[in-house]
């Protein structure tokens, strides 16, 4: 019994002050392999007999396929199989509503890049030689180069489906009274704002090799952040169960969201290695990882708000129009992201979203690195940073004035939970010096302030279901070792080490005694994938389930055998113990060796599915996150007026962290987000050439190498000092939030208001060019608009809106039930596989198409 | 992977084995590979045969003498950084030098190679399959200029950092054929042609560059800026290369400016008839500046927007003299510096 | 103009061990390194000399692997990655770089620390320009760099037997205003 001093243990929980692990720098699981050369990575895979696949490309941006003549090819050195696109007939696509790709082109190709034939020869030197053999007719369609060109060209289509012509995509949400919002304004601001696109360009070039097994059995091994997806695609396409297909995700060389597809060359090598049963393995070029793309939308935005003397807001009309390249890929819901989270960051009562997304000849857009969100977030933040000089009220201030308290429900409906940007925006302005600096600095020199909000996991999958979003099993037994098994994919954010760290720090054990097997498909239970900031919080939701499990059985069984209850025992050091008195307890082993007499073979589960969001209308699907993260960031930039050329000197940055599981990583994730946020801020772009069109049809990405797609290097960075705001988040295991993208959203707004309080000049559109600078300060120097950016926002018809009553004004978060709202749900739809839709659209059967 | 294509490779000792193997057809020369290996990785430089100086012995070395320093052909970049009185005595070259590319770069590249190097353009420096979607240009295979369709000459446009800064420093290169050897000013190495961008016979062996003492630190007055998007990896857009003689009045006596990657090959500044007789000042150094711009010709097939880069060649060409004749340089300096390591 | 490229021979010496091997004459250090050597820390992510990913040491000089035939490579002391710990103990790099965080996803680190062990052999104290210019041929996107040259910087101090160490908000956050009133 106990004695009558002590107190029941505190479980490792985010109420424990005591956390031994939780909270503290430690080296990574996978620090030591990553700096001996020992962890493979998918290309560092092979096996005996593997052949090599080289993809034949299009060389034309869009086309009818008339003929490939692989006769020659066949006949090369080494040639062991020559596939087209008729032996995959079955079209893929990461989302239910856009199945619109196939492995290999099947009569028309949409891109330059698009894959065609795919070569298998012994070497990788023979499939190439045999690649470049194979001769293929086109027969010209025209260019569809740009959202303008997309706009005024529907027909050909580049596709059979979407909402109209070439336009993939259209939304148009209206929540609360937005036309009185303006109305009630004492001033409107207009904002015409342009974001490159650019790409993800992780070091590592996507590979996969594929072994077969069996007939119908067969492994993959990827460089994928979402085994689990590439999973599913393969069953549909191979058409052979999923059992049967086994999906390994190999350590990822940097992913960004970039390898968050399923791939052409991941089915292929699939398919080739069922059909000469042997290994079969690609690995893309540069050139070729600049085609597969999914990178950051080339978006065009207008931005109207309504503003209060005091600086609060009535109303927001944001218009967005998205250049989505060849394929639909994760774009509907990278067109909702334009709009879903502008609500996250301040007060805005009523809100008007519209958005389209435009097919054109260019490798197709996707989710990167806050997947469509920085787009919108840097007209807003630039846009506010033009209405408090207007208003008269500091930037800072404005922001503070307006902040959205904690446990808000947003105008669009979004549940948010916790927010500590009120302390990140403190500290970067008392870091930076602000008060006392801003504004007057002398000149060439500026300061530019900028926020964001991002999820923490989006809170729905990608393809309807009621399963878990991510599921934990643990595996103990007399060794005193623990294996963990989940889904989850390590592309160098740390996931594996927050998984560890959380079972260790609930079982009391050290990282050393922690084996993981991780995103296997086979093996591990599902888990979504790295992607949309997930991970941290679901799976460490099912982390923590899983071990409380876990530690209940070890507690029961020790608790029995040494006469002490449950709750009075300790898990800390390797050892389970009792509270008054250590001396009194067990190894962790023969805790374990206890509960595995009394319970038999030991294994725990833990899963995670997020919060039901309270938004019903369609569309609703896209922003709502069981919480979310904010950060702020100060930028100081010095411009020199004769060049415009400029030198960013210092990062301030505060992010709200919920809670930080590993603040080194932590630290490192912020770095890396300000990295990627100064390279489209200051020089990324994924840019085309389009040839004179009387001389020729073609759109060549214009720079597809590391050299000439300028990515910053190590003389382009910036001093950064870094401030962790720590929310305690109540959804969050032991409290944390997310940190991989919401750090990267406030730096290229920061950026552009830097240079305006330097010299003057506004640069409307990223990346800020120093030839855009200097244009900008010779049209000061005329008197002329010190302004650079877009001219104006074309007419665009985006339908009738869905309109939906905010909370505010009693609304239930559906759609107002609006017989003109009504009329437009059978054109775009927000769920079920293409065929579905189609069915549906014949049955006219809208019910069918909507989502919730 | 990108690979090579299937060569035959030879590494001949004698100097005489490798200009007899250049006689044959598709016999390619390579030094340090860094220029020659990613073009025909690229294939747009193709060989059935590449034969490679790096064993040919007594290439390598740099030697200061009292008429200036000779430099063999296999140096490399790394090697002529590191040479503390090169530094000294031309540090406007060594830091050209030191602005090429990247350190494990300029471990492998050569300065022979430097000055060879193909000349460049956004058009050109694609893998096959690319070009073969705008059925190539000009410089190869194809029979349109991308850059300017109605050109009959290929713009692509000269690489060498080391060149614009040799050539303003009056350097010379000796070269070797099977006619035996000639030594020729590093200025008329060039030619203002995209495709056939050296005055050298295809069998001529670059084997030592020599800068004379006349244009070292005690002698002349240089410097060297380079235009690039980042502090490192990347090729200059423009370069500006400028030296300047003066006489114990501080009146000039001699002065060089050439631009590099603005023109097929380094561009030469009329600036003696400006100078010459004067004392450098603010005044007419604009009026350099001007000429540079005016005599630029930035051409839409490299990195930055054209029209910005011809204005970049009136300021870096003003910030070069300025620095030259110790005034204040008020335009942003590059990001690198002349860091040995 | 179809050349056969022609198969040689050679014995590579890497981390002072023989390697002998056969390949294709057109093949580079880095093909031979990973696929005939089996030595695949090496990595690669543009085979043209844009990234620094395939880096490696020749007689103590930092080379890009995929810009150097294998055939030139013979008679040469070759280091790679799996050459830097000693036994089974990691150089002070490889425990500055996990214990720093400076290896995110890892993929460019390989090359990028047989930069820094190039640099640290030429200079035990570099300044952080030296370390700048030395890595500057590295491309890397997932760190954003500071944290890798805070990394050489301990790593140098280890190998001195220097107890210097990167302050307290390399490892935490710095520390909060005090909130205003
Ligand atoms: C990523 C990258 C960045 C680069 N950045 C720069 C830069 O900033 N500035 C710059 O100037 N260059 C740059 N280069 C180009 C090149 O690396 C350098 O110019 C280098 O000095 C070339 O030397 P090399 O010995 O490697 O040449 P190689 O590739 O061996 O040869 C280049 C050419 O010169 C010929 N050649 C070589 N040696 C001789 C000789 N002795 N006699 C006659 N012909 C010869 C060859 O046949 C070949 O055509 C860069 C290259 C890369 C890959
Ligand atoms: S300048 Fe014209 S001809 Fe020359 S390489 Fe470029 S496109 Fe080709
Ligand atoms: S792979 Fe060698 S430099 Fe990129
Ligand atoms: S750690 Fe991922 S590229 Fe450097």
């Amino acid at each position: 019994m106990p004695k009558s001093d002590s107190k029941p243990a505190v479980k490792a929980s985010k109420d424990n002050p005591e956390l031994r692990l939780i909270g503290t720098p430690f080296r990574r699981v996978d620090g030591r392999t990553k700096v001996t050369g020992q962890l493979q990575f998918a290309d560092d895979l092979s096996f005996p007999r593997m052949v090599y696949v080289k993809l034949v490309r299009s060389t034309v941006p869009h086309a009818n396929i008339k003929n490939i003549d692989c006769s020659e090819a066949r006949k090369m050195p080494g040639v062991v199989d020559i596939m087209l696109g008729e032996e995959l007939p079955v079209p893929y696509g990461i989302l239910p509503v856009s199945r619109d790709e196939h492995a290999l082109a099947i009569n028309k190709v949409r891109f330059v890049g698009d894959p065609v034939a795919a070569v298998a020869a012994l070497t990788e030197d023979q499939a190439h030689e045999a690649a470049l053999a194979v001769k293929v007719k086109y027969e010209v369609l025209p260019t569809i180069d740009s959202i303008q060109t997309a706009l005024k060209t529907p027909e050909p289509r580049i596709h059979e489906y979407g909402d109209e012509g070439n336009l993939h995509k259209k939304v148009s949400l209206e929540f609360g009274a937005v036309d009185e919002g303006f109305e009630q304004a004492d001033v409107v601001l207009e904002d015409t704002v342009f974001f490159q696109g650019n790409t993800h360009l992780p070091i590592e070039q996507h590979a996969a090799v594929a072994v077969a097994e069996d007939e119908d059995r067969v492994t993959l091994y990827s460089s994928t952040q979402t085994p689990h997806y590439v999973h599913r695609a393969l069953a549909r396409v191979l058409q052979i169960p999923a059992s049967r297909i086994r999906v390994i995700a190999c350590s990822v060389g940097g992913g960004f969201g970039g390898k968050t597809d399923p791939f052409n060359h991941e089915i292929i090598v699939t398919k080739l290695a069922l059909k000469l049963g042997r290994p079969v393995k690609a690995t893309l070029t540069r050139e070729e990882v600049f085609y597969c793309h999914r990178g950051r939308h080339p978006v065009l935005m207008n931005l109207r708000t309504g503003f209060r003397k005091d600086g609060s807001m009535t109303a927001q009309h944001l218009r967005t129009a998205l250049d989505g390249g060849g394929y639909g890929s994760y774009g509907v819901a990278s067109t909702f992201y334009t709009g879903a989270l502008q609500t996250t960051t301040y007060t805005l009562p009523a809100y008007r979203f519209e958005a389209v997304r435009a097919f054109t000849n260019k490798p197709p857009c996707g989710p990167k690195r806050g997947h469509g969100t920085p787009q919108p977030r840097f007209a807003y933040e630039i846009h506010l940073d033009k209405a408090a000089e207007k208003l008269r009220i500091d930037p800072a201030e404005l922001r503070l004035r307006n902040l959205l308290p904690a446990n808000s429900v947003t105008a669009n409906w979004l549940e948010v939970g916790s927010t500590g940007l009120r302390q990140c925006i403190e500290a970067v302005v008392a870091g930076s010096g602000w008060k006392e600096r801003y504004g007057k600095l002398p000149e060439g020199r500026g300061l530019g302030l900028a926020c964001g909000a991002y999820m923490c996991g989006a809170g729905l999958p990608i393809y309807w279901n009621h399963m878990p979003q991510s599921g934990v099993q643990l595996k103990l037994d007399r060794s005193g070792g623990v294996a963990i098994f989940c889904g989850q994919a390590e592309v160098g954010q740390g996931s594996d080490s927050v998984l560890a760290a959380i079972v260790a720090e609930i079982l009391g054990i050290s990282l050393a005694d922690v084996r993981l097997c991780v995103a296997d498909t086979d093996l591990t239970p599902v888990d979504l994938g790295s992607y949309s900031s997930r991970v941290t919080l679901m799976m460490g939701q099912a982390a923590m389930q899983a071990a409380e499990r876990a530690r209940e059985l070890i507690a029961k069984a020790v608790g029995a055998q040494l006469e002490i209850p449950e709750n009075y025992l300790v898990f800390a050091d390797n050892r389970v113990f009792y509270s008054g008195d250590p001396d009194k307890g067990l190894s962790f082993s023969e805790a374990v060796i206890a509960a595995e007499a009394r319970f038999g073979t030991l294994g725990t589960t833990g899963s995670y599915t997020p919060p039901r969001a309270p938004g019903r209308y369609r569309g609703a699907g896209v922003g709502p996150s069981p919480t979310y993260s904010f950060t702020a960031a100060i930028l100081e930039v010095e411009v020199d007026p004769q060049t415009g050329l400029y030198n960013v000197d210092h990062v301030w940055l505060a992010h709200d962290i919920g809670r930080a599981i590993n603040p080194v990583l932590v630290l490192g994730q912020i770095e890396g987000s300000v990295y990627m946020g100064l390279g489209e801020a200051i020089m990324e772009e994924q840019e085309f050439r389009r040839l004179p069109k009387r001389l020729s049809p073609s759109l060549v990405h214009k720079m597809p190498s590391l050299l000439e797609y300028k990515s910053p290097g190590f003389h382009d960075m910036p001093e950064i000092t870094s401030y962790l705001v720590e929310t305690d988040d109540e959804r969050g295991p032991f409290g944390a939030k997310e940190v991989g993208q919401g750090p990267l959203l406030p730096i290229m707004p920061a950026l552009a208001n830097a240079v305006y309080d330097a010299v003057g000049v506004r640069v409307d559109q990223v990346p800020i060019r120093p030839d855009l600078v200097l244009k900008g300060l010779q049209a000061k120097a005329k008197g002329k608009e010190a302004r650079v950016g877009p001219a104006n926002f074309p007419e665009i018809d985006f339908g009738d809106p869905v309109l939906v009553h905010t909370p505010e004004q009693g609304g239930d978060g559906r759609a107002v039930d609006d017989p003109k709202a009504k009329r437009r749900t059978g054109v775009g739809s927000s769920t079920g596989t293409m065929k579905e839709r189609d069915q549906a659209l014949k049955e006219k059967d809208s019910a069918a198409l909507t989502t919730n | 992977m990108l690979r090579l294509p299937p060569i035959d490779y030879r590494s001949p000792q004698r100097l005489e084995e490798v200009i007899a193997t250049l006689a044959s057809e598709n016999v390619r020369l390579v030094a340090g590979g860094t220029d020659l290996w990613p073009n025909m990785k690229r294939r747009h430089q193709l060989a059935d045969t590449v034969v490679s100086l790096m064993s040919v012995p007594g290439l390598r070395g740099i030697e200061h003498g009292k008429d200036g320093v000779k430099i063999g052909a296999l140096t490399s970049l790394a090697d002529i950084v590191r040479d503390d009185k090169m530094r000294a005595l031309w540090p406007a070259f060594t830091r050209a030098v030191a602005s090429i590319s990247s350190p494990p770069l300029r471990s492998m590249a050569t300065i022979g190679g430097n000055l060879c190097v193909d000349t460049r353009c956004t058009y050109y420096n694609q893998t096959e399959e690319w070009r073969r979607s705008i059925d190539y240009c000009l410089k190869e295979k194809g029979t349109i200029c991308w850059v300017a369709t109605k050109s009959p000459r290929c713009w692509a446009h000269s690489a060498s950092d080391s060149a614009p800064i040799l050539c303003a420093l009056d350097a010379q290169v000796k070269l070797i054929g099977p006619d035996g050897e000639r030594v020729i000013p590093v200025s008329a190495l060039f030619r203002d042609d995209g495709i056939d961008y050296l005055c050298k016979k295809s069998d001529e062996i670059l084997t030592e560059l020599l800068i004379p003492a006349g244009s070292d630190q005690d002698h002349c007055r240089s410097a060297f800026w380079k235009l690039r998007r980042r502090g490192s990896i990347d090729f200059a857009v423009l370069s500006v290369a400028a030296a300047v003689w003066t006489d114990t009045k501080n009146t000039v006596t001699r002065a060089t400016v050439y631009l590099g990657a603005v023109g097929s090959s380094p561009v030469s500044i009329d600036v003696e008839s400006l100078l010459v007789g004067q004392p450098l000042n603010e005044d007419l150094i604009k009026q350099v500046a001007q000429r540079a711009q005016k005599a630029a010709t930035p051409m839409d097939n490299t990195d930055f927007a054209a029209a910005w880069r011809g204005k970049m060649a009136n300021n870096y060409t003003h910030a070069a003299l300025n620095e030259i004749a110790g005034l204040p340089v008020r335009c942003a300096p590059p990001k690198h510096g002349l860091t040995v390591v | 103009m179809k050349a056969r490229s022609t198969t040689t021979t050679a014995v590579l010496k890497i981390n002072d061990e023989d390697h002998a091997v056969a390949f294709p004459v057109h093949h580079t250090l880095l093909e031979v390194l990973r696929e005939e050597c089996g030595l695949t820390g090496t990595k690669h992510g543009c085979e043209l000399g844009e990234c620094g990913a395939c880096a490696v040491l020749v007689d103590g000089e930092p080379v890009l692997s995929c810009l150097m035939l294998a055939a030139e490579a013979g008679d040469r002391n070759i280091e790679t990655i799996e050459g830097l710990q000693r036994n089974n103990d990691l150089h002070p790099l490889q425990t500055a770089f996990a214990d720093l965080g400076a290896t995110q996803c890892g993929y460019c680190i390989p090359g990028i620390l047989m930069l820094a062990k190039a640099l640290l052999e030429r200079e035990p104290d570099p300044s952080e320009g030296q370390i700048r210019e030395a890595l500057s041929g590295n491309l890397c996107r997932c760190t954003g760099y500071n944290r890798i040259v805070l990394a050489v910087q301990w790593a140098a101090a280890m190998a001195r037997g220097d107890d210097w160490r990167p302050p307290p908000e390399a490892f935490h956050s710095t520390s909060l205003p005090q909130a205003s009133a």
